[in-house]
């Protein structure tokens, strides 16, 4: 069942206090945002455990706990699926995203689970050279240890505005 | 209501032989026409959507909204009526209600100069009306009963909220006709649940969106998502059902009629089931909801509201015109007050297939601007739409036909006065 990640599980109750599991960490967060902006969005499932979450959702629903946002997959085969329709089915316009993150505000839940909370603001450039703020909001994540890699098990994307622009399909 | 020719417009308009089958690519860019659509549509003899009721469930709870470009706000009273009135305070015209929405049990007071109104809009008191020791303070024959906003008629039914400037409207029942209304009490003839909102600016005339969701016949060639993931929907027959007066519709799909069939029990799979090459199957959980076998459809209400009805995802599409070539469609998805979780994950999951990240028609979002920017310059050019006849009759088919689309424009000739 979909549920938003509750507001405590992102406050810091006990920071995380590995300064080299922090790098680690903001690497792996950035490796996202970047593997994005270069377009390279094969690669975007296996940032995700098996069977993670992924939601994009305004704020507003969010903070009402209403579980529909604007795009949602649980586990990386929908994830697949949507780069594939991406890739294959769906028709818009050309575009590009360029990710700006903020630093992560990390905490440990002391199951080994870290929990993430960053800001991220996005601009968009469509293939004319036309360039706006497309999406400004945060993520607030559940990161795990897999196989000494470190996966999202839990993303969920809370975008400032209810509004988005012509059509959302590269995920954020 | 009388409608006067278009003569206002700096250029005239009128409607090219033959007919309805060309709409002329100046309705679509003119700011005149749009402008004169604000009086004539949004204000004239139409019932708009306002909100839900379950927008303003208790006495004092209000939301805010737009007929047409026009600030409105929806309000419920101390004896649980609806009142709907222009957000717009009679004193210097400020917004009264600033929020979205939220409860003024207490009255509306406009912030500006604290003129005070009534939850049915009407003046109750102003600061200052004596003046400040002696001095100042209205003329002695201000009568404040005399001051209100300005009301709208209002009219709830199954459980959406309509309004309208015009005087001596039909019941919203009547108004959408018998046709339509059976459609609209299955889907929302229960108490509803909100589940989520989001909304989308599309760079297109309004009248681009009424037009695409009333075109079935690009539904399979332009969204592509079933067909590429050989979903195999087992839906066949469906149709196009027109309002009697053309200006609304119904297009639907059905499953197979040989749903309750052996064939199913001897393939193992419940009717409900679609096979797919998903690698996530469960997007398309669904269950057999009602026992009409209708699995995907459309409703569209004159002038900018549309429902659907996919598999089990319910929403409501209100497309607001934000200026001349700007929409601003707002997608309210619902469920039932008695949905189990398990239902409710169902139609969560398949949010993903419509709305702004649609699996199955996010190019909804960009192909209207395309038509935008293809047209903006050739005024004097008509599209040409006679797919299935040049009618606006029902019919069989759904997907090869615009008779939708071109009864929507009967419509809209008709209340625009254009000859």
């Amino acid at each position: 069942m979909n549920k938003a990640v509750n507001d405590d599980q992102y406050r810091p109750t006990a920071p995380l206090s590995d300064p080299e599991q922090r790098r680690r960490i903001e690497d792996f967060l950035v490796g996202y945002v970047h593997a994005i902006d270069d377009g390279d969005f094969r690669r975007w499932p296996d940032f995700f455990t098996e069977d993670a979450v992924y939601q994009i959702i305004p704020r507003e629903s969010y903070d009402a706990n209403l579980p529909l946002g604007i795009l949602y997959c649980e586990g990386r085969g929908m994830m697949s699926d949507r780069i594939l329709a991406l890739e294959t089915a769906n028709i818009f316009e050309p575009h590009t995203y360029s990710h700006i993150l903020g630093r992560p505000q990390l905490s440990e839940n002391g199951d080994g689970t870290v929990n993430a909370r960053s800001n991220v603001h996005i601009t968009r450039t469509m293939q004319d050279g036309r360039m706006e703020i497309y999406a400004v909001g945060k993520y607030v994540d559940r990161i795990v240890m897999e196989n000494s890699e470190l996966r999202l098990q839990d993303r969920r994307v809370v975008l400032e505005s209810r509004r988005v622009d012509i059509l959302l399909v590269y995920p954020l | 209501m009388v409608l006067a020719n278009a003569t206002e417009l700096s250029e005239p308009f009128s409607w090219p032989d033959p007919g309805l089958s060309r709409i002329p690519f100046r309705l679509f860019s003119d700011p005149e026409i749009y402008a004169l659509e604000q009086q004539r549509v949004f204000r004239g003899p139409v019932w708009n959507f306002l909100c839900l009721d379950i927008d303003i469930p208790n006495p004092g709870d209000f939301k805010t909204t737009f007929i047409g470009e026009t600030p409105i706000v929806v309000i419920r009273d101390e004896n649980g009526d609806i009142n709907a009135m222009v957000n717009r305070c009679a004193h210097k015209g400020a917004l009264v209600c600033l929020q979205e929405r939220g409860n003024k049990k207490k009255g509306m007071t406009c912030v500006y100069h604290s003129w005070t109104y009534d939850l049915r809009g009407q003046l109750k008191g102003i600061a200052f009306r004596n003046g400040i020791k002696g001095k100042g303070g209205m003329p002695d024959d201000f009568d404040p009963a005399k001051h209100h906003m300005q009301r709208i008629n209002v009219e709830s039914f199954c459980g959406l909220i309509f309004g309208s400037f015009a005087d001596g409207m039909p019941s919203v029942e009547d108004y959408l006709g018998e046709n339509m209304t059976w459609m609209v009490k299955r889907n929302f003839g229960k108490p509803l649940k909100p589940l989520g909102v989001h909304s989308q600016i599309i760079h297109n005339n309004w009248k681009l969106y009424a037009e695409n969701v009333r075109d079935s016949y690009h539904a399979t060639l332009l969204h592509t998502f079933y067909v590429t993931f050989k979903v195999n929907r087992m839906d066949m027959d469906g149709g196009i059902i027109m309002a009697d007066d053309k200006w609304h519709h119904i297009s639907y799909a059905k499953r197979h009629q040989l749903d309750e069939s052996d064939e199913y029990e001897k393939a193992g799979v419940h009717a409900a089931q679609y096979e797919s090459k998903l690698a996530g199957p469960q997007l398309l959980d669904a269950w057999d909801e009602y026992d009409d076998g209708i699995t995907h459809c459309i409703q569209t209400v004159f002038p900018n509201l549309t429902f659907h009805y996919t598999l089990n995802s319910l929403c409501v599409r209100f497309f607001v015109p934000r200026g001349v070539n700007e929409t601003e469609l707002i997608w309210i998805y619902l469920g039932y007050e008695d949905d189990t979780e398990e239902q409710t994950a169902m139609r969560v999951m398949q949010g993903n297939l419509t709305g702004t990240a649609g699996l199955v028609s996010l190019e909804d979002g960009c192909i209207n601007e395309f038509v935008q920017r293809g047209t903006h310059m050739s005024a004097d050019k008509a599209a040409f739409l006679e797919m299935g006849g040049r009618d606006t009759e029902s019919s069989e088919a759904s997907r090869a036909t615009e008779a939708a689309i071109r009864g929507f424009w009967e419509g809209y000739r008709g209340i625009m006065g254009f000859q």
